[in-house]
């Protein structure tokens, strides 16, 4: 299931605010690819037009291209829905439904793609795509619960579960460990790496140290200035970037001597 | 170092607090003391008519039968005002907040507001003079064809003004609360509930019946059972619009013998009541404020019991 996607001379507009130029970035299958970057510089806007999440706020729209698999998603005629259901996300905060348990958070994306599902088959993705996000220990017994009742971590990894659960080739995650306490965190880490296995990841993150642990390979974004858009500095192999990068912006971000 | 500590100890109340602690306090137990104070006052001036042998009450055969047929008008009128403005008034609600384009959305929310505004009386009038005979073809139609239906048994109102009518004039009347509170509680959804929906690849109906309906769905409770609680205390309007012939039980909702609603009852007959009639009528009222009271009451519960069940 895990695709590449390439992406060429990208710009992101909120109405007629440039908010991102000229973005080529190619991000290979089965990795974990990170963007790292100062806030405000685009690289979340950068991470919801993969998969047209940034098309919720009015005016939003972009040029270029962003291929999946051989598929502009920016096509004519390509239903932002559907590219939403094959390239699934993780928010920065965890977000499962309120009102819903466990097992109905699970299959909620499933439910929307109109399956009519047997009893047995929808226990069958429950459990696995509990098992896939390192959760079904935890809640084998309270899969009736609601899923608000859990701790942030759980939380976090029920949403993760949820967005396997429909199988999607891509898996974009916005800061997913940023409102996790640091065990928590270790465990979103760990899944990671299980997960790349399958699918391709694309992360943003504020933690350097993440980025270097989990990550095959970095982009580094940045911006000028205040109404600048952000732009893609540098990206390479992970170990290349916090190492030896080419550009001395990158060093001094993550070296720590930014700003 | 001799600077000198201030001291920590010692509760020296600020008076500023006392007196918002006060006015607050003070402010609560007065709602609680006129809500007593209302309730006794009717306890009170019904008491004659309560105790009075039942061939002096209105009517002559008894208080319960007397009351009995305007409470089941008042009930069945305000449920289905309810019933008819509810889902009117959600997708009026869901299409300000989450479908129309901004600039629509104001003006649309405002036009509602506005429906708010107009005074009963001139529900009234209009129910009465222009709403009322216009539905009279329809009544008919409903006559003719789906008789069958005891709600439409017929024979069908001449003038139009039954309690149909009066329904539909009340569901116009609760229909801009209901959903002007429908609005603001779904225009409070979460962002991140609907992310989560729109990220799994949810269409915008989608979205809403996973993060939007769930989320409102106590506030929707609420703005109901006050539209509910208007429509049973209503009084100008349906005085005006419904022809209340009989005290008949009927739940023939288009023809000539309607029962009145309590409020009805009593605006019609209080200002020539004397004596055992007028404690008849407050008897009357005390049934329409214990009614209200058991509706909010159930609607407060209902609320809470869906809040628990959520979290």
């Amino acid at each position: 299931m895990s695709r590449q996607i390439d992406v060429s001379d990208l710009d992101i507009y909120y109405g007629s605010f440039l908010a991102v130029e000229k973005v080529t970035m190619e991000i290979k299958p089965r990795s974990i690819t990170a963007l790292i970057g100062p806030s405000g510089c685009g690289k979340s806007t950068f991470l919801r037009s993969l998969n047209r999440m940034h098309e919720v706020i009015p005016g939003a729209r972009v040029e270029g291209k962003v291929v999946l698999d051989g598929q502009d998603l920016y096509g004519p005629g390509v239903d932002p829905v559907a590219v939403r259901r094959s390239v699934g996300m993780v928010f920065q905060n965890p977000n499962p439904f309120p009102t819903m348990s466990i097992y109905d958070n699970v299959l909620a994306g499933m439910r929307l793609n109109n399956k009519r599902l047997k009893r047995s088959e929808a226990d069958a993705v429950v459990e696995h795509s509990l098992r896939g996000a390192n959760l079904w220990k935890e809640v084998q017994d309270r899969l009736d619960r609601p899923g608000a009742g859990l701790s942030g971590g759980q939380q976090q990894r029920l949403c993760i579960a949820r967005a396997i659960a429909v199988q999607p080739q891509v898996l974009l995650m916005d800061e997913p460990c940023s409102a996790l306490d640091p065990i928590s965190t270790l465990a979103i880490e760990d899944l990671m790496g299980e997960l790349k296995k399958e699918y391709t990841i694309v992360i943003v993150t504020h933690n350097m140290q993440q980025a270097s642990r989990v990550s095959d390979r970095t982009g580094f974004f940045n911006i000028e200035g205040t109404g600048k858009p952000g732009k893609l500095v540098e990206m390479d192999a992970t170990d290349t970037i916090f190492s030896n990068p080419s550009v001395k912006a990158t060093e001094d971000y993550v070296s720590g001597r930014f700003g | 170092m001799t600077t000198t500590t201030p001291a920590l100890t010692g509760s020296r109340r600020r008076p500023g607090d006392k007196v918002f602690s006060g006015s607050a306090a003070a402010s609560a137990v007065l709602i609680l003391v006129i809500l007593a104070g209302v309730g006794l006052f009717l306890l009170a001036e019904a008491y004659p008519a309560l105790v009075a042998p039942a061939d002096e009450i209105e009517g002559g055969e008894g208080l319960v039968v007397y009351l009995w047929p305007i409470l089941f008008g008042t009930i069945i009128t305000a449920v289905i005002a309810m019933l008819l403005a509810v889902p009117v008034a959600v997708g009026i609600a869901l299409f300000i907040s989450h479908y129309a384009p901004r600039r629509l959305s104001q003006a649309l929310g405002y036009v509602v507001d506005l429906l708010a505004a107009i005074p009963s009386i001139v529900y009234g009038f209009w129910g009465f003079q222009v709403f009322a005979l216009a539905l009279v073809p329809l009544y008919q139609w409903l006559a003719e064809n789906v008789g069958w239906i005891p709600l439409f048994a017929g024979p069908a109102s001449s003038t139009g003004r039954t309690i149909l009518t009066a329904s539909l004039v009340l569901a116009v009347m609760i229909l801009p609360i209901i959903s002007a509170l429908s609005r603001e509680v779904f225009l409070q959804t979460p962002r991140l509930h609907e992310e989560a929906a729109l990220a799994l690849g949810a269409t915008r109906w989608e979205m809403i019946k996973y993060a939007v309906i769930p989320y409102g769905r106590s506030g929707v409770i609420s703005a109901s059972m006050l539209g509910l609680g208007r429509a049973l205390g209503e009084t100008m309007a349906v005085t005006l619009v419904l022809s209340a012939s009989t005290s008949a039980i009927t739940f023939n909702l288009i023809g000539t013998a309607n029962p009145p609603t309590i409020a009805a009852e009593i605006a019609l007959n209080f200002p020539e009541a004397t004596g055992l009639r007028l404690s008849t009528l407050i008897a009357a009222g005390l049934v329409l404020f214990v009614l209200t009271f058991a509706v909010n009451f159930a609607a407060r519960a209902l609320v809470t019991r869906q809040k628990g069940g959520s979290t």
